[in-house]
């Protein structure tokens, strides 16, 4: 008999081997998400060019679906426009993941979150219009981000020293 | 590829020598043990047999043992049990306490009674004192568990029993992580009722028993037939307290070499895990179960360690937030004073009788591994 797994494939596939993963330096847009919920924070980095974004990467603290699906969306985000980017929704991350159990659902909103953070990000540093909806966007992710930053205040310390390092 | 259980104190597996002893009473000694006739005598006989080495074992009378179906039957029969039959509307028991024991103070809150939850040392403790300070005049009874369950904490039960006689105040142990770990007299512990459960010693599933000491009042939980002397009708499960009976044996005779050996592997597993940068032992160093090891690592989540090391064929258990059906992390992880963070990134190693020294030299040399890929992905990068 197979042992069934704890997620749907594609979830564990990601997990295992998560696509994207770390850090670019130069990056043209970040954005930083937590989530209250469960104390998740995600890291979403973005490369921009001609208004298409080139590279992406992430980093994760959380569980095997918040790793998977922050993989599945920079997958699914590379090579978009930024317009095409903005509309990418939650929901598309769970077209890929295929059903991810209903208290795990926040996490792929913590994904979707994250990228257009980083689009928000690019723009705001280009001095370019920002769309109303993203601005709202922004403000409701960055209390919420603020909260578990708060929750996360010794880790958050912790990594400031090793970078002054 | 590899296959390590570590966690033992979620189940054990069953010695092949009490499935042994179970078989015989499912098709051929069948009967049931209120019938007149042969085959309900003999089902009688080897029931109360069974029920005769339990006693023994912690030094009860027979007619002190009731076999129930769980060990959170028991907690239930017990709490609920003595809360209805006695005067008196206040009960005292810890913040670190199973969800059998917590869910059904919550309940009988709910009921009207007034429930004080001890809070723990940061190792997992009580403050005999402020348990003391605790007991009122309408105090019916007090429930502290042998054993912590997550951080194998061992309270000071004697102690808490001697006070709870002095005071004149019931005492309830769930022993269910213990019993069978170490000796229990409840009378030299002034234990006045107890609740066990067989699969964590090795014995079968949806089998437990509760030691209710002779002359205490208490209500059944469940009414009929009237069997195990009134206080739990149903028909007796006999291949299953055949089963626990024989697991009691065995133990009775394996116990102390083997938590001896245990108690060896597990210092070795900790003093080798906390190798590892930022990680830290959950619970007591000395008061805590022979098999127990808890860690917290920084900067990780425990699902995610818990998934990589399931694809590593080591197989573990966490507090962390994620795991949990709430999203709340371990009420026992944050009663010991760990931030949501700590009991984010918290694994439970849990060693038994089949756990080789092999088996935890694999562990440490996977463990750090899996904590550092974590940590790569992890967003607080510190250069790992």
């Amino acid at each position: 008999m197979k042992i069934p797994s704890l997620y749907s494939k594609e979830v564990m596939k990601h997990f295992t081997h998560p696509k994207n993963q770390g850090i670019i330096k130069n990056a043209d847009g970040k954005g930083r998400v937590g989530n209250i919920v469960c104390g998740d924070l995600m890291e979403l980095y973005i490369k921009v060019k001609n208004d298409k974004i080139v590279d992406i990467k992430f980093q994760t603290f959380g569980c095997v679906v918040a790793i998977s699906v922050s993989s599945m969306l920079t997958e699914i985000a590379k090579g978009k426009s930024l317009e095409q980017a903005l509309k990418i929704t939650n929901k598309d991350i769970l077209k890929k993941s295929g059903p991810v159990p209903p208290i795990k659902i926040h996490c792929s909103v913590l994904a979707a979150d994250a990228l257009h953070e980083a689009i928000y990000d690019f723009l705001s540093k280009n001095k370019r219009p920002i769309p109303k909806e993203l601005q709202e966007e922004h403000e409701r992710i960055q209390n919420t981000l603020k909260q578990i930053e708060g929750q996360h205040k010794e880790f958050i310390k912790f990594e400031e020293k090793i970078l002054e390092k | 590829m590899k296959s390590i259980y570590l966690d033992y104190a979620a189940t054990t597996p069953l010695d092949p020598r009490v499935l042994d002893a179970m078989k015989p009473f499912f098709s051929k000694k069948f009967g049931n043990t209120m019938s007149l006739h042969s085959f309900g005598r003999e089902a009688k006989y080897e029931l109360e047999k069974s029920r005769a080495v339990l006693a023994k074992f912690i030094n009860a009378r027979h007619d002190e043992i009731i076999f129930t179906g769980s060990a959170t039957e028991s907690i239930n029969s017990v709490l609920k049990g003595i809360a209805f039959a006695n005067k008196g509307k206040h009960i005292i028991t810890s913040s670190i306490e199973h969800h059998a024991v917590l869910e059904t103070c919550k309940w009988l809150e709910k009921q009207g009674f007034e429930i004080t939850y001890l809070p723990v040392d940061k190792y997992g403790l009580i403050d005999l004192k402020k348990l003391e300070d605790s007991i009122r005049s309408d105090t019916i009874l007090v429930s502290v568990m042998h054993a912590n369950n997550e951080i194998g904490t061992i309270e000071p039960i004697e102690e808490i029993g001697k006070l709870c006689r002095d005071k004149g105040v019931l005492f309830h142990t769930d022993a269910v992580q213990s019993f069978g770990k170490i000796p229990i007299d409840v009378n030299k512990m002034n234990i006045d009722l107890l609740s066990i459960s067989a699969h964590k010693f090795y014995g079968p599933k949806g089998v437990g028993a509760t030691f209710i000491r002779k002359g205490t009042k208490i209500e059944p939980l469940l009414h009929g037939g009237g069997h195990e002397f009134g206080l739990r009708s149903s028909t007796e499960n006999v291949p299953g307290i055949v089963g626990i009976a024989k697991a009691v044996e065995l133990r009775k005779k394996e116990m102390k070499p083997e938590e001896k050996r245990l108690k060896q592997l597990r210092d070795y597993l900790i003093k080798n895990v906390l190798k590892i940068e930022n990680s830290r032992l959950n619970g007591h160093p000395v008061k805590r179960l022979s098999n127990n090891a808890n860690f917290s690592f920084d900067f990780i989540e425990g699902e995610a360690l818990i998934m990589q090391l399931d694809s590593y064929g080591i197989a573990a258990s966490t507090g962390s937030a994620c795991s949990s059906a709430t999203l709340e992390p371990s009420h026992v992880l944050m009663a010991i004073g760990l931030k949501h963070e700590q009991a984010h990134g918290s694994l439970r190693l849990s060693l038994g009788k089949y756990t080789k020294k092999s088996d935890i030299i694999y562990t440490i040399k996977v463990l750090p591994k899996v904590v550092e890929n974590l940590r790569k992905i992890s967003p607080f990068k510190g250069k790992w």
